[in-house]
């Protein structure tokens, strides 16, 4: 059955993916974005943190995939507010506005990771207070909104997908690739943590069978990995040797990565006040950082699976191939 | 606290001091239901009318108009109340009435005047029991000084009584032994009062002694009833009233208890924490001695609070309680009747050599040499007090010495402990006192250890090699024409089948080691399924560098040749130490553990030609206690070429179950079969696989499937009696009845064979299903370059996940080789080992793959990997341990393990 469906931060990899996905099948795609990409789906032009923009977008659309958020480590707390919570709150507004619909709020596992390790974990409820940095905090806080918001008329499903990676990903692979160029690629502790990944069509076809399923997963958050958990250095090192990138030779102790994070988000603070000191924005480490790449993050996902009725499709092996031939290796 | 509504005052009008029932608020008491609550009035024994506090489902079983079947008594002793009991009541199955007393001055009950003497609080506890009605079955269960009470209710209801369950208690103090200090000191003049009445020292000291440490909010509980001296005047009289002299008032009613116990004929059983300053072990054994009969579960290191120390003792209480039940009937049928071979030295051909000491001035005897030897030892230890039923450690090396004395103790009836060096020296005194013998016979370094252990037994020295044999048979020969015993000739003739034979110990991987009991005829039986398993005939010679096996030798009229070795370190035995024992007796069957025959082939190049040839002659090779490589067996047969390699699989609770000689396989017979054949089941023994579920537990019904993958399941006469004083672990490993559960997992073929594919611990349970380890580590050893390889799981169970360990041929440096694994990220194997042993072990996914220098394997039999230390490495590792994690873990726990060579 065709719906029309509005996608939100459609701009990104996830986002793009899950956009083709539905307009492959037939459903009336509309993506909502801030500059014109030029796309092959139909545009609005808008912004998440204005709330005209997000009612003229949502308008007349079955379902929305909200996928727009800041995601970056460090930046002003109250950016991160009105994108990720403020922007969420917009989007159930108009929904709500124009008699309900469904939504998939996407989310990340982060809203519940309080620093300590995530072992074969289920998807416990967000916790806006105890999670770890301006992204996380924010993003647990909209999955609450967003699930309280779930109503007869309105039936909201929160997808949490674990480090999304693939082919075009500016993200993780992107990162491990510039830094790896640069030499700047450093393990955090011994690169023995175990830590599980999701390869983008996995994700994305996850959250269309939440959009799909939403009579049965409404009301629940439910984590989105490939459940194939590698140790986080084996896995850099795989996407070092797909991209043809050196791998990582330095080991940092998490101490010291730790402190060296404190450091640097001290430097970012002073920085940001300093007028002529351009803004740092893609820090070299942070606690945030040091953190999750010291701790394991691994899910039960057995919940998610019955639920939604979905199992990854691709492994983590063809996707590290797919991401060498789009590599050109 | 909600106010109770069936609170009934006392017609005289409460006193302040006489109100009973639970207050109406200002304590918190958790886990007690306030709707058992209830205020009963009864005459007490001189008919006065007095308020008991009661915690009793009935009323609640009547509203909800549930039929009574049974009902349980509880009685709390000094200076606890039934708060202890709350929950028993929770726990109550349906039918069940459970009825817990606050005795008479405890608890919530009213505060009589004058202290109540124990034959005063068994007539006050029959008379409540009639005002509540109790009729139809009942059970009593009791802890403490409520134990004497609960058992005089008991003979006076002999009617009505279905079954006694006794926590921590005594009914008689034994007569070899001191009154518990603690007590002494308690009663102490000066003392008394203040310890127990005017401070609440020992109301509270009660309650802080438990292992875990009992929370605070449950430690306020217990002492909520006794917060004023008024309050605590019984807790003193209680102590007052306990007869250690001869005189006391209440001395002649604890003796006729105690003697009326002796004839309870009723079902029994026995929880116990033996860490109990107070009632400890002794008492056990000596309730045991009354009620012989008696199931025991004993909880090493749990203390006085038995059931606060491990609240699962609840529940195996109700699982006891409901298999003896009134009305159902217990235990099927065990096997078929079995051959069996007396436990008794087989004299028929007395001039042959039956046990030849090879080590330096060792010596020989022959068969009717050792049956007058044992003959005249067996009466001598009857002089030193030993008897029919009467627990006997040995630890005294194989040979003469260790033979005379087991044969004896056998010919006496007496009971054999068998306590080996295998299980560490620390797990050792835990496994003698857990099994609790009067008497330790042995060389002086074991008796020392007894000694250091606190193992409450006398104590006998015998040397090998040493007088003291002789002495003991000097002092039997005193004595004749009377038999052993000194009760004309009463041999182990007139000692039943049924009775006890030995205990023997599992190694066990968690926890203190577990005693296994075998009946004589169950020790008769394997005596004739190894006969006719390995058709071993009388007349035979055998090499014993096995003990276990090689005492039997004597039964079977074989002839048993003792290698120059130290016994305790199989790997001692070199191939010139065989080839001499070999000679000495023209052998035909060489018994020997996996890591002797492993040195004996390292060692062969050392022998000369006399030795060589002697080698030529054995017919069989056996070896068993732990899986042996067939490359092993392939380089024995080069020394030994005229034998045929047998491996018994089977463990210390049955031996063997099957048998296999791995060399005879072709690829054709391993080809799609997962896991280590281990053989066929011998004749008289049955296996059945519990099929594993979905979550990798066995369920209860058992197949025969070819494929079916589950716990293996086993059936013979040879099979223990039971688990010794651990009543739940016999309960749960015996399913079906008669059956036991071996904790291996693994499946039967096509053929009839039986293949292991790990420990049913050591299943990986993902959310794909149960993987076993043997299949993985099978496949993944066909990679190239590794000496060794060990699949674990990691994360909680339902999404575990496969993690590889392999130790590589080329072994990283000499720090790895002191921690076991490299520093830093080498502890990852490099990508080209991970690519190649993950695609070996498809299609099981594997997580990681993690390098070593060796693996943990356990110090028995230096060859059973120990996969829960090396998974607890392991997720320590991929994890992220904390630092207080990391100290735990330097700690050591559960068996100890050594490093694989």
């Amino acid at each position: 059955m065709a719906r029309s469906v509005l996608v939100t931060g459609a701009s990104g990899m996830l986002g793009g993916a899950v956009a083709d996905l539905l307009a492959a099948r037939g459903d009336a795609v509309t993506v909502m974005q801030r500059r014109s990409a030029g796309g092959r789906h139909r545009e609005v032009l808008g912004d998440v943190r204005r709330r005209e923009d997000v009612r003229r977008a949502v308008d007349g659309q079955d379902a929305v995939v909200h996928l727009a958020a800041k995601v970056d480590v460090v930046g002003d707390w109250m950016e991160f507010v009105d994108t990720n919570v403020r922007g969420t709150g917009y989007v159930v507004e108009a929904l709500r506005a124009q008699g309900g619909g469904r939504l998939v709020q996407v989310s990340s596992p982060s809203v519940t990771h309080t620093g300590r390790s995530l072992v074969g974990a289920p998807a416990g409820p967000a916790t806006p207070m105890r999670a770890r940095g301006h992204y996380a905090r924010t993003k647990a806080a909209a999955e609450l909104f967003a699930l309280n918001a779930d109503s007869p008329e309105l039936a909201v499903v929160a997808v949490r997908p674990h480090l999304v990676w693939g082919p075009g990903d500016t993200q993780l692979v992107g990162r491990i690739i510039d830094r790896a160029r640069q030499g700047r690629l450093v393990l955090v502790g011994r690169g023995t943590v175990l830590i599980d990944t999701t390869y983008v069509d996995n994700a994305a076809e996850a959250i269309v069978a939440a959009l799909d399923r939403a009579e049965d997963a409404h009301g629940q958050a439910l984590v989105v990995s490939n459940g194939e958990p590698r140790p986080v250095g084996e896995l850099v090192a795989d996407i070092c040797r797909a991209v043809g990138a050196p791998p990582p030779r330095v080991h940092v102790p998490v101490p010291l990565a730790w402190g060296l994070g404190a450091v640097v988000e001290g430097a970012v603070a002073v920085a940001d006040r300093l007028p002529r000191v351009p803004s740092i924005t893609q820090p070299p480490i942070t606690r945030f950082l040091a953190e999750q790449l010291s701790t394991a993050h691994w899910f039960d996902q057995r919940r998610t699976r019955e639920v939604l009725r979905w199992a990854p499709r691709v492994r983590l092996d063809e996707g590290l191939a797919r991401l060498a031939a789009t590599s050109g290796r | 606290m909600p106010a109770t509504s069936q609170h009934v005052h006392g017609p005289a009008g409460p006193s302040a001091h006489d109100a009973a029932g639970l207050p109406r608020q200002g304590h918190d008491l958790p886990g007690l239901d306030p709707r058992w609550s209830r205020v009963v009035v009864a005459p007490d024994a001189e008919g006065v009318s007095r308020s008991w506090h009661v915690l009793d489902t009935g009323p609640l079983l009547e509203e909800r108009g549930e039929v009574v079947v049974a009902t349980l008594l509880c009685v709390h002793g000094n200076p606890t109340w039934s708060y202890l009991w709350r929950r028993v009541l929770a726990q109550a199955p349906p039918g069940w009435r459970v009825v817990a007393v606050d005795q008479l001055g405890m608890g919530y009950s009213s505060r009589p005047e004058a202290p109540r003497r124990l034959a005063q609080r068994v007539e006050d506890l029959s008379r409540l029991t009639d005002v509540l009605e109790v009729s139809g079955p009942v059970l009593t269960l009791a802890h403490d000084w409520g134990g004497p009470v609960s058992l005089g209710w008991a003979l006076r209801h002999r009617e009505q009584l279905a079954g006694v369950v006794l926590t921590n208690t005594a009914v008689h103090q034994p007569a070899d032994s001191a009154p518990p200090s603690v007590i002494r000191l308690a009663r102490a003049p000066g003392v008394l009062a203040r310890a127990c009445q005017r401070t609440p020292a020992f109301v509270r000291a009660t309650t802080v002694l438990s292992v875990p440490p009992l929370p605070r909010e449950v430690r306020d509980a217990f002492a909520a009833p006794y917060a004023t001296p008024g309050r605590r005047a019984a807790v003193a009289d209680f102590v007052r009233d306990i007869p250690f002299e001869d005189h006391h008032p209440s001395r002649g009613t604890l003796d006729t208890i105690a003697e009326g116990v002796r004839g309870l004929d009723v079902p029994a059983l026995l929880v116990w924490g033996p860490r109990d300053p107070v009632f400890g072990d002794r008492y056990l054994t000596d309730l045991l001695d009354r009620l012989p009969h008696a199931d025991v579960q004993r909880y090493a290191g749990a203390s006085h609070l038995v059931l606060e120390d491990r609240p699962e003792g609840v529940g195996v209480i109700w699982s006891w309680l409901e298999a003896h039940r009134p009305g159902t009937t217990t235990r099927s049928s065990g096997p078929a009747a079995a051959q069996r071979v007396p436990i008794t030295v087989d004299d028929s051909a007395p001039d042959r050599p039956a046990v030849v000491e090879l080590r330096p001035g060792g010596r020989s005897v022959t068969f009717g040499e050792l049956a007058a030897l044992v003959e005249d030892v067996a009466r001598g230890l009857a002089q030193r007090g030993v008897g029919p039923g009467d627990r006997v450690a040995v630890m005294v090396p194989p040979g003469v010495e260790l033979t005379t004395l087991v044969y004896a103790l056998w010919r006496l009836g007496a009971v054999v402990v068998v306590a080996d060096a295998g299980l560490g020296l620390g797990r050792l005194g835990a496994a003698l006192r857990s099994a609790a013998p009067s008497l330790v016979v042995g060389i002086r370094p074991a008796l020392a250890l007894a000694a250091a252990s606190r193992v409450r037994a006398r104590r006998l020295r015998v040397e090998v090699g040493g007088p003291e044999l002789e002495a003991l048979a000097l002092l039997g020969r005193g004595l004749s024409g009377d038999g052993p015993g000194g009760s004309g000739g009463a041999g182990s003739g007139a000692v039943p089948g049924d009775a006890d034979g030995a205990v023997l110990f599992t190694s066990g991987a968690t926890g203190p080691p577990k005693g296994v009991v075998y009946t004589r005829d169950q020790l008769g039986a394997q005596v004739a399924l190894l006969r006719d398993t390995f058709d071993l005939r009388a007349g035979e010679r055998l090499v014993a560098a096995f003990a276990p096996f090689a005492l039997y030798g004597p039964a079977l009229g074989l002839t048993s040749a003792v290698p120059d070795m130290d016994v305790t370190a199989p790997h001692t035995l070199t191939a010139t130490a065989l080839a001499d024992a070999v000679s000495a007796v023209d052998a035909s069957v060489v018994f020997a553990a996996p890591a002797a025959l492993r040195n004996v082939v390292a060692t062969a190049a050392d022998l000369d030609g006399t030795g060589r040839d002697g080698l030529r002659g054995p017919r069989l090779v056996l070896s068993a206690g732990a899986p042996v490589p067939v490359e092993l067996l392939r380089q024995v047969r080069a020394v030994l070429p005229s034998a045929q390699t047998q491996t018994p699989y089977g463990m210390t609770e049955a031996l063997p179950v099957a048998t296999l000689d791995p060399t005879a396989l072709s690829p054709a017979d391993t080809d799609g079969q997962a896991g280590v054949c281990v053989g066929t089941p011998v004749p008289g023994v049955e296996v059945g696989i519990a099929r594993l579920d979905a979550n990798g537990i066995p369920e209860e019904d058992l197949t025969t499937a070819p494929g079916t993958v589950g716990e293996v399941v086993v059936r013979g006469a040879h099979v223990k009696d039971r688990y010794d004083r651990l009543w739940a672990r016999q309960a749960a490993s015996e399913r079906p009845a008669g059956w036991h559960r071996t904790g291996d997992v693994g499946h039967l073929d096509g053929a009839g064979r039986l293949w292991v594919e790990g420990r049913l611990s050591h299943v990986v349970r993902t959310s794909e299903g149960p993987v076993t380890p043997y299949p993985v580590e099978g496949r993944v050893r066909q990679v190239p370059g590794l000496a060794e390889v060990a699949a674990v799981g990691v994360g909680p169970d339902g999404v575990q996940q496969v993690v590889v360990v392999v130790v590589p041929e080329e072994r990283p440096g000499g720090r790895a080789q002191a921690l076991g694994a490299p520093a830093g990220s080498a502890v990852l194997a490099p990508a080209g080992l991970a690519a190649a042993v993950r695609a070996a072990a498809a299609p099981v996914p594997v997580a990681a793959v993690l390098v070593r220098s060796w693996l943990p394997v356990d110090v028995r039999h230096a060859s059973k990997v120990d996969r829960t230390a090396l998974s607890a490495w392991a997720d320590g590792v991929l994890h992220g341990r904390t630092v207080g994690r990391r100290l735990r873990d330097l700690l050591p726990h559960g068996a100890p393990s050594r490093r694989s060579r």
